[in-house]
C-alpha cells in the first residue's frame, strides 16, 4: 500500500476548489445570518442583530410552512418516483423489440433544463391557453385551474416532476437489478416462494443500497427545487407551492432581505444535512461497508 | 431473461413513450405557431407549422455565441469533474486516510445548498476575491467552470466512488510489484477498467452543466452568458415570446441531445458493467 501522502495529493484539487467555492461562500452567509440587511432599504448597511433572525424564524408561520409543503412535495414525488421507476426498471429487464429505442425515449426528459420543463408544463397546464384544461374540459368536462386550485397545482408540480426525474431512477434501478447475482432468485422459485415474496425478501434488501443512493440523491435535487416551480406557479396559488427554495427565493430577490434570508438558507442546509446524513448512516454506510 | 409476448412489450412500451414524449412534442409545436396564433384553441395535431422563429433564433448572432459559451462551459465543467471526481475516488478507495469517510460525506453537503442566497457571495467573490488588477472571474467561462463545480463535482464523487470501489485491490498491487508507478497504475490500468462508469458520470455531469439556470443569469452578463439564460431575455414587460423561447429550448435539446445519442452506448455498457463483476 502506498503511503497517504499520494491520496492527499490526489484529493486536493476537489477540496481546494470546493473550499473557494462552497465553503467560503457558506461562511459568508453564516455571518450575514446574524444580521439585519436589506441593502434596498432606507438603512442599507449591515447590522449585527445577535440571533434575532434565528428567533424570528420560529415563529415565522410562512416559512413553517414551506417546510410542510416541501416535505410533502419531496414524499409524493420521490416515492411515486421510486414506484414508477421500479416497474419500469422491471419492465426493461425483459427482452421485446426496440427496447434501445425506447430506453432512448424514456431518458429523453433527463436532459431537459429545469427551467424549459417549468415553461412547457406552464405553456401546457395554463388555463384557456393550454392544451390539458382544454381537452379535459372538452372531453371530459373537468375544469383544471392550476391558478386558483391549491391541490391542482400542487399535483400538477409532483407529476411534472415524476415526469422530469422518474428516468434518473429507472437508470439506476436498472443498473441495480442487472447486477443481481441469479443464484437466490432460483434458490426461491425451487423453494416455492411466489413474486411477492421473492420482491419483498430477495430484491429488495439486495437493491436496497442503490434505493437509498436514489432516494438520497433525489431528495438533495427536490428540497432545492426552484427554477421549475418559479417558471410554473410561482410558489402560488397563495401559498400552495411555496416550496422553501421558491420561499428564499422570494425573501432574496423581490424583497432583498439578504440578511433573514441567509437564516432560513442556514436553516434549510443545516435540516437537510441532518436528514441526509441519517439516511446515509442508517442505511447506506453499514450497507456499503460490509460489501468492501 | 424471461420470454413474454412482444406485443404487450410494444403497446405498454409505446403507451409509456407518447406520455414522455408529449411535453417536447407540445414545445415544438409551440416554437412552430406565430404568435397571433397562440392563444387561439390549441390543436393536437401540426398544421401549416411557421418556421419563422427558427430564422429568427437562428440569425441572431448573440445566441450563437451563447450557444458556443455553454457548450464550452458544460465541457469543460463535465471533463474536470470527472477526471478530479475520479481522483477523489481513488484516493477515497484505496487509501486509510483518517476521515475519509467524513470527507466522502462533505463532499455532497456542497450541493444541497439553497442556491437563491449563496449567489451574493459568489458575486462577491468573483468579483473582488479572484481577481487580478483589472481582471476577475465574474463573467468569464473558467469562472463558470469554477462555480459549477460545486453541484458537479460532488455527484461525480458519488456516482463514481462504487465504480472505483469495484475495481479488485489487487489489481494494483499486482502492478506495484511489476515496478509501475503510481502514476501509471492510476492512469493506465484503473482508469480504462472504470470506463462505464466515468461515460455515466460524465454526460450526468454534461446534462447538468449544460442546463443550469440562476446561477449563469446572475454570475454572467456578456461574455459567458449561456443558452438558459438567452430563454429568460424573452420575458419582458410587455408579455412573454413564447414563440421565440420554445424555439430557443428546442436548440438547447438539440446538442444534449447528440451527446446524450454519442454516450448512450456507453451508459448501457455501464449498466450491464456490474452484471460482469457480479
Amino acid at each position: 500500500m502506498q503511503s497517504n501522502k499520494l491520496g492527499w495529493i490526489l484529493l486536493a484539487p476537489t477540496l481546494v476548489i470546493l473550499f473557494f467555492f462552497g465553503v467560503l461562500p457558506f461562511i459568508y452567509v453564516v455571518y450575514v445570518s446574524f444580521h439585519s440587511w436589506n441593502p434596498f432599504a432606507a438603512n442599507p448597511d449591515m447590522v449585527f442583530n445577535w440571533a434575532d433572525n434565528f428567533r424570528r424564524i420560529v415563529f415565522d408561520e410562512e416559512f413553517l410552512n414551506s417546510v410542510g409543503v416541501t416535505v410533502m412535495f419531496v414524499f409524493f414525488a420521490v416515492l411515486s418516483e421510486l414506484i414508477v421507476g421500479y416497474f419500469l426498471a422491471q419492465a426493461f429487464m425483459k427482452e421485446f423489440p426496440g427496447k434501445a429505442i425506447f430506453r432512448t425515449i424514456h431518458t429523453l426528459p433527463l436532459i431537459m433544463a429545469p427551467i424549459i420543463v417549468g415553461s412547457v408544463w406552464k405553456l401546457m397546464t395554463t388555463p384557456s391557453i393550454g392544451i390539458i384544461p382544454h381537452y379535459l374540459d372538452e372531453w371530459f368536462g373537468i375544469s383544471m385551474n392550476i391558478g386558483t386550485s391549491a391541490p391542482t397545482a400542487f399535483a400538477t408540480i409532483v407529476l411534472m416532476d415524476v415526469w422530469h426525474w422518474t428516468p434518473l431512477v429507472t437508470l439506476t434501478l436498472i443498473a441495480a437489478l442487472v447486477s443481481l447475482p441469479p443464484d437466490p432468485f432460483e434458490q426461491a422459485q425451487i423453494d416455492g416462494a411466489n413474486k411477492r415474496q421473492i420482491f419483498w425478501h430477495i430484491t429488495l434488501p439486495m437493491i436496497a443500497p442503490a434505493v437509498v443512493a436514489t432516494v438520497f440523491i433525489r431528495l438533495m435535487d427536490a428540497l432545492r427545487t426552484v427554477d421549475e416551480v418559479w417558471m410554473l406557479t410561482g410558489g402560488g396559488p397563495g401559498s400552495a407551492t411555496r416550496f422553501v427554495g421558491v420561499h428564499i427565493f422570494k425573501e432574496v430577490f423581490p424583497k432583498t432581505n439578504y440578511g433573514y434570508g441567509s437564516t432560513i438558507s442556514v436553516i434549510v442546509l443545516y435540516l437537510t444535512i441532518v436528514a441526509c446524513w441519517l439516511l446515509y448512516v442508517t442505511m447506506l454506510a453499514p450497507r456499503t461497508k460490509k460489501k468492501g | 431473461m424471461k420470454k413474454q409476448n412482444p406485443i404487450i412489450g410494444i403497446i405498454f412500451w409505446t403507451l409509456v413513450s407518447f406520455l414522455t414524449l408529449f411535453p417536447i412534442y407540445w414545445l415544438f409545436v409551440i416554437s412552430v405557431k406565430p404568435a397571433v396564433q397562440l392563444f387561439s384553441t390549441p390543436d393536437l395535431i401540426l398544421s401549416d407549422p411557421y418556421w419563422g422563429n427558427y430564422a429568427k433564433v437562428w440569425g441572431d448572432r448573440l445566441l450563437r455565441s451563447y450557444m458556443v459559451n455553454s457548450l464550452i462551459i458544460s465541457s469543460g465543467n463535465a471533463i474536470l469533474c470527472t477526471i478530479l471526481g475520479f481522483f477523489a475516488c481513488y484516493a477515497l478507495s484505496r487509501f486509510n486516510m483518517s476521515g475519509k469517510e467524513s470527507i466522502f460525506f462533505w463532499t455532497i453537503t456542497n450541493r444541497m445548498a439553497p442556491p437563491a442566497v449563496f449567489l451574493l457571495p459568489l458575486f462577491l467573490l468573483l468579483t473582488q476575491v479572484y481577481a487580478v488588477g483589472e481582471w476577475n472571474l465574474l463573467d468569464t467561462r473558467i469562472g463558470m467552470i469554477l462555480v459549477y463545480c460545486t453541484f458537479n463535482l460532488p455527484f461525480a464523487i458519488w456516482t463514481l466512488r462504487p465504480t472505483v470501489d469495484g475495481i479488485p485491490k489487487e489489481l494494483d498491487e499486482a502492478a506495484y510489484v511489476d515496478g509501475a508507478s503510481a502514476w501509471k497504475v492510476i492512469t493506465e490500468i484503473v482508469f480504462p477498467l472504470c470506463r462505464p462508469g466515468l461515460a455515466v458520470t460524465l454526460i450526468l455531469t454534461w446534462v447538468f452543466a449544460w442546463n443550469e439556470y440562476l446561477l449563469a443569469a446572475t454570475l454572467t452578463n456578456f461574455n459567458a452568458r449561456t443558452l438558459t439564460t438567452g430563454l429568460s431575455e424573452y420575458v419582458t414587460t410587455t408579455g412573454t415570446e413564447w414563440g421565440i423561447m420554445a424555439t430557443i429550448s428546442v436548440f438547447t435539446l438539440i446538442p444534449a441531445l447528440i451527446v446524450f445519442g454519442l454516450v448512450q452506448k456507453h451508459i448501457v455498457a455501464g449498466l450491464t458493467f456490474g452484471a460482469v463483476k457480479g
